[in-house]
């Protein structure tokens, strides 16, 4: 391969970001040296195994991510608002869409929320980590390294086009050659692995790592979602582990699973993608509605509404999701049986999401309800989700859908149940979780312009689009033509990403003035809310609690409150050594031979592939020869801590 | 709890091992040998299979011990998830191709 | 994480610490998530059966001796593999070492007549490249084959840390884990053994 291959030229655009990513590396490097901080970055962060800090840097990887797939998409927008624009031609347009469609997905949405798992869920069920932590560890770094090789793509030997879907043959080798297509594969499949383990870790952990008194049915809805996500992950995933491993054997070893020729078939790889695609989507809905009962139900002051309800309607949507998959290709031409069947069952799925709405609808009911930040971006997602919702149950009839399938219809769908379900959500855990992790609230005023400047512009974006759909407009086209009709609400829809966008350069913006200028906090329990994770001072010490708290019912810190109890009592209580887990270079060493193979793969060059498996395999083996056992930190250490953080004296 | 019959003598695993030979070679006899219509050999080595499995995961992996009923929930699930997988599968692209001839 | 672990005579020994039992229900999840990829494998197989494009035929080929030899092989090392905890559960690290180094050679002897069958299907032209049943038998039964062989390596390893440190709760549970995920390959092999080779002889 000659060097002008290996990189991609040729195009302003990618010279600019060569340029800038040279230059914030060569930032980067220097701000590390010229501090001395090296040491501390490696010894705090790259070999952590805190979930708290697993959390953050999930978190902060989601933002980056969130703005590469924002510039993204602002480029479709540039292209799109006026008909016969050559700003992006066909190839360009179309890798933009998949770049920004997979990165929202799986770099973004699932890592934004697995980021909030890592923070919360172990504070909310009184743990002082999570089951694995070293695991932990593994699968952010092979979520990290997965990111990152898909995002080189954009520099180094081109991006895949086919769409995050990645329909054959469109995703062949003879309609999409070279190693962009690749990219994606191997992207998916090494940040697959990462999701996978956090999917088991996380349910061993809610299943096994309650304190005490935390029956089941007493724990908080966001743990209850996490749970149920993590049970839909671990089904889900090995799917879609799957159906990249054959599409890479296609590629790379001549196989025949959904080629057109030897008996391939391609439609075979719809229904594999689809079998893991759907499930996935509820992967990222779950945890957005626990976040939701979570503020919902602090900023009314009042306990959930239909707590079981809540919990039922979950486990009906996590069985239900594995079996409506075919309504994602209701146009392949299955027989009447077939589609009928996938249209019930997906209407079905619509009755316990029903149920939900309700439910946080009468958590409101008589409370008193506080605004803030956190609060409006919760309340706006009923309304918002709604109307996705209800254009999903449209597109659930399988007739109908010949007429709506793969037009702007869809497009506005799927964005107003991912945008006003999981967007709203992150943002909004962000606000609510944030003072917990650092400390300091985010600035409200910033945060009301950002939320009303994204709200309002998603409407503008979104809503124009279901018109469009109406109108005929196909998705995936890079322009259309002067007398279709359809450069009005193209253009308004522009409007509202623009929109879109200065809101979240303004929620950044928030982050920055808010370490600088947001006052300090004196308590742990910032907002008075009601579960465990509030219980535990801000910064939350390393070893989450001191002393491990006993639960007697829901929402045991509001009780405890109520009662005047105090969670730890420095002057009475009798504190014991705690152990915990020794931090590791494994886990970021082995991902980046991940990383390595994976590159190798993309390009075709076997023997890197091999190379970077075996390193892969050595790490594992030094891996199970460490004996690991932790330290304990002693009763002093922790009264010091405590002292620190409550401010007060033993 | 396997705990106080450590120094008996394994019987569990003997019968076990002697039921999936068993299995085996009946399912052998049903495919090959037998004159069962083509449906009744698929249901019954199918049968004879899930058998095997219940063999290997009760008597051999000790499913109950432990976390007996999350293990065992994990596997009731995961066989559901695995018959949607298959017969889904094989049911959605027959159908694509009878429609399409 | 508890923090004083007290024996209990009760339970065997890998099952002693919090940590060990957190591993074990763990790894019986993850074996939930291997069944949902082997049930993927499983399905794109079923779905492409027939689909043989110029290439000979499962019934050409397939032959019930060696098919029956590798099934006995593979059936009678899951047996001495359960035999080898039961040996570790009476507290003999020989009797452990030994079943497992058994469990070991048959595991190898699998992986021989497995390839030898392998490379007698290629040399009768039928390739994972051949057409589409072909690629699906090969993937199937290949990452069965990986499983076997990562097993292989991964139970050596745990030979050489049970030769080090005899019978604690650690390496008690690790010998117990990968005897879990021995057995496991055992009952994929069952459904390999009725779907592919059976129902390939039959049709
Ligand atoms: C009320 C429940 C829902 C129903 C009935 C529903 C129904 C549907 C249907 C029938 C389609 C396929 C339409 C077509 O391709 O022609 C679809 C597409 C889609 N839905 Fe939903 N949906 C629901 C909720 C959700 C949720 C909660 C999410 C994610 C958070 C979601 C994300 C998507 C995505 C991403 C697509 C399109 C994927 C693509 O083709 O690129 N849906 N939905
Ligand atoms: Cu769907």
């Amino acid at each position: 391969m000659k060097l002008d291959e290996f990189f991609v030229t040729g195009d302003p655009l990618i010279y600019g970001a060569d340029v800038s990513i040279i230059l914030s590396m060569i930032g980067v490097v220097f701000v590390l040296t010229k501090y001395k901080k090296w040491g501390w970055l490696w010894k705090e962060w790259l070999t952590t195994v805190d979930h708290k800090k697993l959390g953050i840097m999930y978190i902060l990887s989601a933002v980056l991510m969130l703005f590469r797939g924002g510039v993204d998409a602002l480029l479709m927008r540039a292209q799109l608002t006026m008909p016969e624009t050559e700003f992006l031609d066909s190839t360009h347009y179309n890798e933009i869409f998949t770049t920004h469609g997979t990165i929202m997905i799986i770099f973004m949405a699932m890592p934004f929320l697995i980021g909030l798992m890592n923070v919360v869920v172990p504070l909310q069920i009184g743990a002082r980590d999570v089951a694995y932590p070293f695991l932990n560890a593994v699968s952010f770094w092979t979520f990290f390294m997965g990111a990152m090789l898909f995002n080189i793509s954009f520099v180094i030997g081109g991006s895949p086009g086919a769409g995050w879907t990645s329909y054959v043959p469109l995703a062949g080798n003879e309609l999409s050659p070279g190693p962009g297509q690749n990219y994606y594969l191997l992207g998916l499949q090494v940040a697959g692995i990462g999701t996978l383990l956090t999917g088991i870790n996380f349910l061993v952990t809610i299943l096994k790592m309650r304190a005490p008194g935390m029956t089941l049915m007493r724990m908080p809805m966001f743990t209850w979602s996490s749970a149920i996500t993590c049970i839909i992950i671990i089904f889900a995933f090995p799917v879609l582990t799957v159906a990249l491993a054959l599409m890479t054997l296609d590629r790379i070893f001549g196989t025949h699973f959904f080629t057109m020729v030897d008996g391939g078939m391609p439609m075979l790889w719809a229904n594999l993608f689809w079998l893991w695609g759907h499930p996935e989507v509820y992967i990222v809905i779950l945890p957005a509605f626990g976040i939701f009962s979570e503020v919902i139900s602090t900023f009314s002051r009042k306990n959930l509404f239909g707590y079981k309800a809540m919990v039922y309607s979950m486990v009906i949507i996590a069985a239900l999701s594995f079996v409506v998959w075919v309504h994602h290709f209701f146009t392949m031409g299955a027989d009447a049986s077939v589609n009928s069947f996938f249209s019930v069952t997906t209407m079905a799925i619509s009755i316990p999401t029903g149920v939900k709405v309700f439910n946080w609808l009468f958590t409101m009911y008589k409370g008193r309800i506080k605004i803030n930040t956190a609060m409006l971006w919760s309340l706006a997602f009923i309304p918002n989700f709604v109307i996705g919702g209800v254009t999903g149950v449209m597109l659930a009839m399988a007739a109908a859908d010949y007429q709506y399938h793969n037009t702007y219809f869809l497009v506005a769908h799927f964005h107003y149940v991912l945008i006003s379900g999981t967007v709203f959500a992150c943002f909004s855990g962000l606000y609510y979780w944030y003072p917990k992790l650092f400390n300091h609230k985010l600035n409200e005023t910033l945060g009301k312009w950002s939320f009303w400047l994204f709200m309002i512009g998603f409407n503008v974006c979104f809503f124009p689009m279901y018109f469009l759909g109406f109108a005929g407009m196909p998705r995936r086209v890079h322009t259309y033509a002067e007398g279709s009709g359809w450069f009005e609400l193209n253009a308004v829809a522009s409007v509202g990403g623009v929109m879109m966008g200065i809101g979240f350069v303004i929620l950044v913006y928030n982050i920055y003035y808010s370490i600088r200028y947001e006052p300090r906090l004196t308590t742990g329990d910032p907002w008075d809310a009601r579960n465990l994770e509030w219980a535990t001072p801000s910064p939350v010490p390393y070893y989450n609690f001191a002393k491990i708290p006993e639960v007697r019912g829901l929402d045991e810190f509001w009780r405890m409150k109520k009662e005047g109890k105090k969670d730890l009592d420095l002057k009475k209580d009798k504190l014991e050594p705690i152990h915990m887990p020794d931090y590791s270079g494994v886990p970021v060493i082995m991902s980046t031979f991940l990383f390595i193979s994976g590159f190798g793969l993309v390009f075709e060059w076997i023997w890197m592939g091999v190379a970077g498996a075996i390193g892969v395999v050595i790490t594992m083996i030094m891996r199970s020869f460490d004996p690991d056992e932790g330290y304990h930190v002693e009763v002093e250490e922790i009264k010091e801590i405590e002292e620190h953080v409550r401010r007060e004296e033993a | 709890m396997a705990g106080n019959n450590h120094n008996k003598f394994p019987w569990n695993h003997v019968l076990g091992f002697i039921f999936s030979i068993v299995l085996t070679l009946l399912a052998v006899w049903a495919a090959l040998y037998s004159s069962l219509s083509i449906t009744a050999i698929v249901w019954t080595i199918v049968t004879l299979a899930l058998l095997q499995a219940a063999v290997q995961l009760f008597m051999f992996m000790h499913i109950g011990e432990g976390e007996g009923k999350a293990q065992k929930g994990t596997i009731y699930f995961s066989a559901f998830i695995a018959v949607v997988i298959v017969a889904g599968s094989i049911w959605v692209m027959n159908a694509m191709m009878h429609s399409m001839m | 994480m508890g923090h004083t672990e007290t024996i209990d005579p009760n339970k065997p020994l890998e099952y002693q610490t919090e940590k060990s039992r957190l591993n074990i229900l763990g790894f019986w999840i993850f074996l939930g998530a291997e069944v949902a990829l082997f049930a993927t494998l499983f399905a794109t197989y079923f779905v492409l059966t027939g689909r043989l494009a110029d290439g000979p035929g499962p019934g050409e080929l397939f032959e019930i001796k060696g098919v029956l030899i590798e099934t006995f092989i593979l059936l009678t090392s899951s047996f001495t593999c359960g035999i080898a905890i039961h040996e570790m559960r009476r507290g003999s690290k020989k009797g452990l070492m030994i079943w497992f180094g058994l469990t070991l050679l048959l595991g190898l002897g699998f992986l021989y007549f497995e390839i030898e069958e392998f490379i007698h299907y290629v040399h009768e032209g039928a390739t994972i490249q051949t057409s589409a049943y072909w690629s699906s038998f090969f993937t199937l039964l290949g990452t069965h084959g990986a499983h076997v062989s990562l097993g292989i390596g991964w139970m050596i390893m745990i030979l050489i840390q049970v030769a080090r440190h005899g019978l604690n709760t650690t390496t008690t549970r690790k010998a117990f884990i990968i005897s879990l995920y021995w057995h496991f390959l055992d009952v994929v092999w069952i459904f390999i053994f009725t779907g592919v080779y059976l129902m390939g002889m039959v049709m």
